[in-house]
């Protein structure tokens, strides 16, 4: 009884129009809305200009290299020392000035860029998939699955990761697979439990009834109707995991459990500074790395902040009333 | 006397998108003792105006005089402002709920509000708030001073509001939507609770509602508002019986609780203009029936022949326009007794709880939907409608009982019974803002049951979506907008488009305009009407309230705790309601029948003259210049 | 309530058996040979089997768990591969050192923090908001050893080679000794690991304020008349509480068991840097030891914290028994 009552409603010529119209629409969606919010935002431009030179710079470290023509791990141990075998200031042939063994800190910093940017992303992006995946069967299932799932996060939650890690690191050995392992195990807590809350809220919604009353399967509504709901907490989210996983891993091998020298990175720059308090003599040891550092994760932390404004102006400037 | 005076009141709010306009250019007066209440839509700005006055609006430009006994609130100091608030003024809001703080007992929020003006003893202070208590009549006060929020229902947390309101002996109680939130029942205990304390405590109340029929049972004099600007302002009886302005006059023939059962709704056309940038001239003309080109420049406030001051152009009476012709009845489909849609026997639900006995949602229902009627569900919130509308659908499973959808039963069936019966069925949800998913373009919502029912792909899903909008009134070429790009009867109109998808049989309508305004619940009203008439649909519609489903239903069936107590047609459940709890719902629905006085009949309205009482006012262009 | 309470214990319990089969199964089945670490590498094969049935590590796995286990449980934590002293004792004299450390950067952090958050959140926005987000921030993005050598380097380095001593380079003077030198030692610890958990404590009291200031409640508070500091301490600061208090205890849990860095660069003997030095010569019982008591702080600092959050939320203390 459905079919022919519709031709008998409905024109031809309506449809020919809708046709024709369609495609021609003004559009404007929520990710052009973000471009224009975050491009009037200045914090979030000079981040994305820092994130783009750190990129590059981790990119062309062996250019880098070459134009200086210093290896990473080559000690010049004629003109990169003193005398007395303290290293060399910045300025003249060492841009950055030499660590103690007369290797160029500026190649090993770029060098050390590229482990940062590695483990950093790579361990946040994993992080974030297990993280959202976790917490969206486990709050979109509800039941035992949630409960077996939520105990795992909060058991992974309570654990002490720095402790753990150690003792990990100590048995197997340092590595760098072994530090993004590390790092994505004890990092996508805190995401899954965002997206589960989320879910929990969304699942009760009518939309997700509506959908669900229309027929819709459960995979569905969970990729169809959820998720594109969470993409905003999601990227946030994962922008902000970033720096503290470089800060995570920088951490790891500054313990000497981490990238193992003499392969450059910033974190084993910074110890090698600390040992036996060098840096108190060669100050630029400290200050090169760990402003590169900073800077680093300050950019991804103020990005990750203006993108949250952009995407969801109402989270943080107090939307209602103050 | 006058107790609070308004005039030339603007408030403008900055926000991210540009300013808003919210209440432009606004002069009231409230008498001693009087009962004044503020009626408007969503967005007429009638909440930030009473906020404004008591500083409560953040960011708020302010401009204009507010005067209460003579003193000017507008400009003093905090610390004035401060003791002017609760002890001279005081405000009960819409939520009892989130408007008490949820970690402290209500006993404790009364005595910090006494103690915040007073200087007495904390023992002094809880005698006195368990004597408020009493007053307000909740049952065992001094045991309830010391119960949180929550341990409270909706009604019984308004009352401690009204308690706290109270406390001081204020002068002036603003009450904004004080009811809103709560049960028809429960709404009408309230309103006599707060008519019966203004008696006793002498306070003046102003109260603001979009709720015509709230306000006609209890305010002496009313004023309107649209579009942040004043319509007109006078004596109850006269602005909701003889309105002079053609906006009120629309409003009224919107509303369902005045109107004839079975006389179709007339609508205002149009949406409400916004606040960011208003237009010049009449805020109503883009609506008006009566516009006129002298429209284009902002009416004067003039006094009419009853008493009322309006602010419009008009030399006669807001003309009534032509009701909207009703399509020829198509029903094709056989509508009488023998034809049942749907069936349930001795359907019952109950969940266990982890503590204390399980409990009962549905308890026994026997009822029948016949082919092409509606049937109307009434009842107030938790008495199980919902749950029985969707244990129709089979959505939910009943813990025993039956239900027969079209013969053959809706349990136990097949995944592919299911999806059948997913398209035969189907439901129109309350909130307009919820049910369509915020991250999903209109088109994709509309086609969702063509893609989920795998119907109709690519251009041909486009072409029936497009057919679907313009079915349901909506324009096609915006088949690649975001929900939150309508208003809230637009989106009522997309989930109604999407419901109609798969030609379903049995429409649930689950208080499908509670949530809109009055002109766009008229609209919405319509529309189903004529879709029904059209597609021969059957409906199941869900409503709390009892006006509005006398007004669309054919039959009625009157639920409480999960029982159905009351099933008849509507004029005979209307005219003789046997059970009491029927009687009370409409006893609480209808100003006409009960505690309110009867309005005023139309009779000549004509305008006297401008107003001498204002000279500053006669015709001022808008008012004010809006800096855009 | 105490249902609650009780699932709490439960749960807390099955963290500390995980974590142990965690450690036991890393230590005891991992390939690496505990004997080969305790002997040295140029052993014979019979003193190595000598000191395998020692340690019992040729019985077969479950059984070496259960005694791993029980002994365990007797408090017996073993004895130091290196030093051959009793871990325990190890162990217990590093505590009063990482606990200084912790009680006294908990008041500061607490002190810095939450006013800032609050200041921030009473007028978004505003000057001091952005001061304040500023410093949250940068304070966040701070890896704390780089903050720890700086702090180092310009309040100690700097002053000494100027001829000043502001500050002790390193050590630790016990309390009861001598609280003045006690506070003095570890004023620069103290106020490194505060700006950097400040920092955090900021932004969550922000943001945890700025939404219960948005409430429907503190509208009413205003609209009775009480005072804007009523309003923001009395009012909106008890709802923006119960979330302070979990971070704190999950904070206050997690640093008992070793504030590592810190440790390492001021050179405080404290639990954090005997795990460091413990990892670097492979002295497992003591790894061990100092991993299962940072579990135990945490759980027992969780079931704290699980309590006070009911004792501060009306809905939760009122619920059925």
């Amino acid at each position: 009884m459905s079919g022919p009552r519709r031709v008998a409603l409905l024109t031809p010529k309506s449809a020919g129009r809708v046709a024709q119209n369609a495609s021609d629409v003004e559009l404007r969606s929520s990710m052009s809305l973000m471009w224009a919010r975050l491009r009037r935002d200045p914090a979030s431009i000079v981040s994305m200009l820092v994130i783009v030179l750190a990129v590059l710079f981790a990119i062309c470290a062996p250019l880098v290299a070459a134009w200086t023509g210093h290896g990473p791990t080559e000690q010049f141990r004629d003109t990169g020392l003193t005398p007395e075998g303290m290293p060399v200031g910045p300025g003249g042939q060492f841009i950055f000035g030499t660590d103690q063994l007369g290797r160029d800190v500026l190649v090993r910093l770029a060098y050390g860029a590229q482990v940062s940017l590695l483990v950093g992303v790579a361990a946040s992006i994993v992080a974030s998939l297990i993280g959202v995946l976790i917490g969206t069967v486990s709050g979109f299932l509800g039941g035992i699955v949630d409960t077996i799932l939520s105990r795992f996060t909060d058991l992974v939650m309570s654990v002490p990761f720095l402790l753990c890690a150690i003792a990990l690191v100590s048995v197997a050995g340092p590595s760098l697979g072994l530090s993004i392992a590390v790092i994505v195990f004890f990092s996508w807590t805190g995401l899954a439990r965002v997206v589960r809350g989320q879910v929990l809220a969304l699942r009760h919604r009518e939309f997700v009834e509506a959908a669900r009353s229309l027929g819709a399967s459960q995979w569905s509504i969970m990729f169809r109707d959820i998720l594109p709901n969470l993409v905003v907490p999601i990227i946030v989210y994962t922008t902000l995991m970033i720096p503290s996983a470089i800060v995570f891993e920088a951490t790891l091998s500054f313990l000497g459990l981490g990238i193992v020298p003499p392969t450059p990175s910033w974190g084993n720059m910074l110890a090698d500074a600390a040992n036996g308090s060098l840096y108190m003599y060669a100050w630029w040891l400290v200050v090169v790395p760990g402003a590169a550092l900073l800077a680093l994760t300050l950019s991804f932390n103020l990005l990750g902040d203006g993108l949250r404004d952009a995407l969801d102006p109402s989270s943080s400037k107090g939307g209602k009333s103050a | 006397m006058t107790i609070l005076d308004v005039r030339n009141l603007v408030v403008d709010i900055p926000s991210g998108d540009g300013t808003i306009h919210a209440v432009r250019d606004v002069s009231f007066q409230v008498r001693e003792g009087e009962f004044f209440g503020v009626v408007g839509e969503s967005g007429s700005g009638k909440s930030v105006m009473v906020q404004s006055i008591m500083g409560l609006v953040p960011r708020a430009r302010i401009s204009g005089s507010v005067k209460f006994r003579d003193r000017e609130l507008l400009g003093i100091s905090p610390a004035e402002l401060r003791g002017v608030r609760g002890r001279h003024i005081s405000m009960i809001f819409q939520d009892p709920l989130s408007s008490l703080h949820p970690q402290y007992t209500v006993g404790w929020q009364i005595v910090e509000q006494i103690r915040a003006h007073e200087p007495v003893s904390h023992a002094a202070a809880k005698a006195r708030a368990i004597e408020l208590l009493k007053k307000v009549q909740i049952p065992d006060a001094a045991s309830r001073f010391d119960a949180y929020p929550h341990q409270f229902s909706g009604g019984m947390r308004q009352r401690v509001m009204i308690a706290m309101a109270l406390s001081l002996g204020p002068g002036l109680i603003i009450a904004d939507e004080p009811t809103t939130a709560l049960d028809s029942t429960v709404q009408a205990q309230i309103l006599d609770l707060l008519g019966e304390m203004r008696k006793e405590f002498g306070a003046t109340v102003l109260m603001i509602s979009h709720d015509l029929g709230v306000l006609s049972r209890v305010a002496d004099r009313v004023m309107v508002m649209y579009g942040g600007q004043m319509m007109e302002v006078g004596a109850s009886q006269e602005v909701l019986g003889a309105p002079a302005h053609p906006y009120t006059a629309g409003l009224l023939r919107s509303s369902s609780f005045n109107r004839e059962p079975g006389t179709p709704l007339i609508s205002i056309g149009g949406r409400p203009p916004s606040l960011l940038s208003p237009p010049a001239g009449c805020v109503f003309r883009e609506r008006c029936p009566d516009a006129m080109d002298i429209c284009g420049t902002a009416p004067p406030m003039r006094l009419y022949s009853n008493g009322i001051e309006a602010a419009c152009w008009l030399e006669h009476e807001p003309s009534e326009p032509a009701a909207p012709t009703v399509p020829s009845d198509v029903r094709t489909v056989e509508s009488g007794p023998e034809s049942h849609i749907v069936q349930t026997e001795n359907l019952k639900l109950a969940f266990s709880q982890r503590r204390g006995p399980e409990r009962v949602v549905l308890d026994g229902i026997t009822l029948d939907v016949r082919r092409g009627e509606t049937l109307g569900l009434v009842g107030e919130s938790g008495c199980g409608k919902t749950t029985l509308a969707r244990a129709i659908a089979g959505l939910i499973e009943p813990t025993s009982g039956t239900v027969h959808f079209d013969g053959s039963p809706v349990s136990g069936l097949s995944r592919a019974g299911w999806r059948e019966m997913r398209r035969r069925v189907q439901v129109v949800f309350q909130d307009p803002f919820g049910s369509l998913n915020p991250k999903r373009r209109v088109g994709s919502i509309i086609g969702d049951p063509f893609r989920i029912h795998g119907i109709a792909s690519g251009a041909e899903r486009r072409a029936r979506v497009g057919e679907l909008m313009e079915l349901v009134g909506l324009s096609p070429e915006h088949y690649n907008r975001f929900p939150s790009q309508f208003s809230g009867g637009q989106r009522q109109r997309i989930g109604i488009a999407r419901a109609l998808a798969l030609n379903p049989e049995l429409v649930i309508l689950d208080e499908p305009v509670s949530a809109l305004d009055v002109s766009i619940q008229a609209q919405v009203l319509n529309l189903l009407d004529e879709l029904q008439r059209t597609l021969g649909l059957t409906y199941l519609f869900i409503s709390h309230d009892l006006a509005v489903v006398r007004h669309v239903c054919d039959r009625i069936a009157v639920m409480e705790n999960g029982r159905i107590i009351e099933l008849g047609d509507s004029d005979d459940i209307y005219q003789n309601p046997s059970q009491p709890f029927t009687k009370r719902l409409l006893a609480a629905a209808s100003p006409g029948t009960a505690g309110g006085r009867p309005l005023r009949q139309h009779g000549s309205v004509f305008p006297v003259g401008p107003l001498v009482a204002r000279p500053e006012e006669p015709v001022r262009d808008s008012g004010m210049k809006v800096t855009r | 309530m105490t249902r609650f309470i009780l699932q709490r214990i439960g749960f807390g319990l099955l963290v500390l058996f995980l974590l142990s089969v965690f450690v036991f199964v890393l230590f005891y089945v991992s390939p690496s040979d505990p004997a080969r670490i305790i002997a040295g590498d140029k052993a014979t094969e019979a003193l190595m089997a000598q000191i395998r049935a020692n340690l019992g590590l040729d019985q077969p796995v479950l059984v070496q768990y259960f005694h791993f286990l029980g002994s365990l449980l007797r408090g017996d934590l073993g004895y130091s591969y290196r030093s051959s002293l009793p871990v325990a004792d190890l162990v217990l004299q590093r505590i009063p050192v990482t606990m200084s450390l912790v009680s006294g950067a908990v008041v500061l952090w607490l002190a810095i923090g939450i006013p800032i958050g609050i200041a921030s959140a009473k007028h978004p926005g505003s000057v001091r908001d952005r001061l304040g987000q500023g410093f949250a921030i940068v304070g966040i993005s701070f890896p704390t050893f780089v903050l720890g050598m700086v702090v180092l380097y310009l309040l100690y380095f700097l002053p000494s080679k100027a001829g000043v001593n502001l500050f002790p380079p390193s050590g630790y003077v016990p309390l009861l000794e001598d609280p003045l030198q006690w506070a003095w030692h570890l004023l620069l610890p103290w106020t490194t690991l505060a700006l950097v958990v400040a920092a955090v404590y900021a932004r969550l009291t922000r943001g945890q304020m700025l939404e219960v200031l948005g409430q429907d409640y503190i509208r009413t508070a205003r609209a009775k008349g009480l005072s804007e500091r009523r309003i923001t301490y009395v009012h909106a600061f008890r709802s923006a509480m119960p979330p302070l208090v979990t971070q704190l205890g999950i904070d206050i849990g997690l640093m008992l068991g070793g504030v590592i860095i810190i440790e390492q660069v001021f050179g405080l003997l404290g639990v954090g840097s005997l795990a460091v030095s413990s990892v670097a010569m492979q002295d497992r019982p003591v790894i061990i030891a100092i991993v299962l008591l940072g579990g135990v702080f945490v759980v027992v600092a969780n079931l704290i914290v699980d309590t006070a959050y009911g004792m501060l939320d009306s809905r939760v203390r009122t619920a059925k028994k």
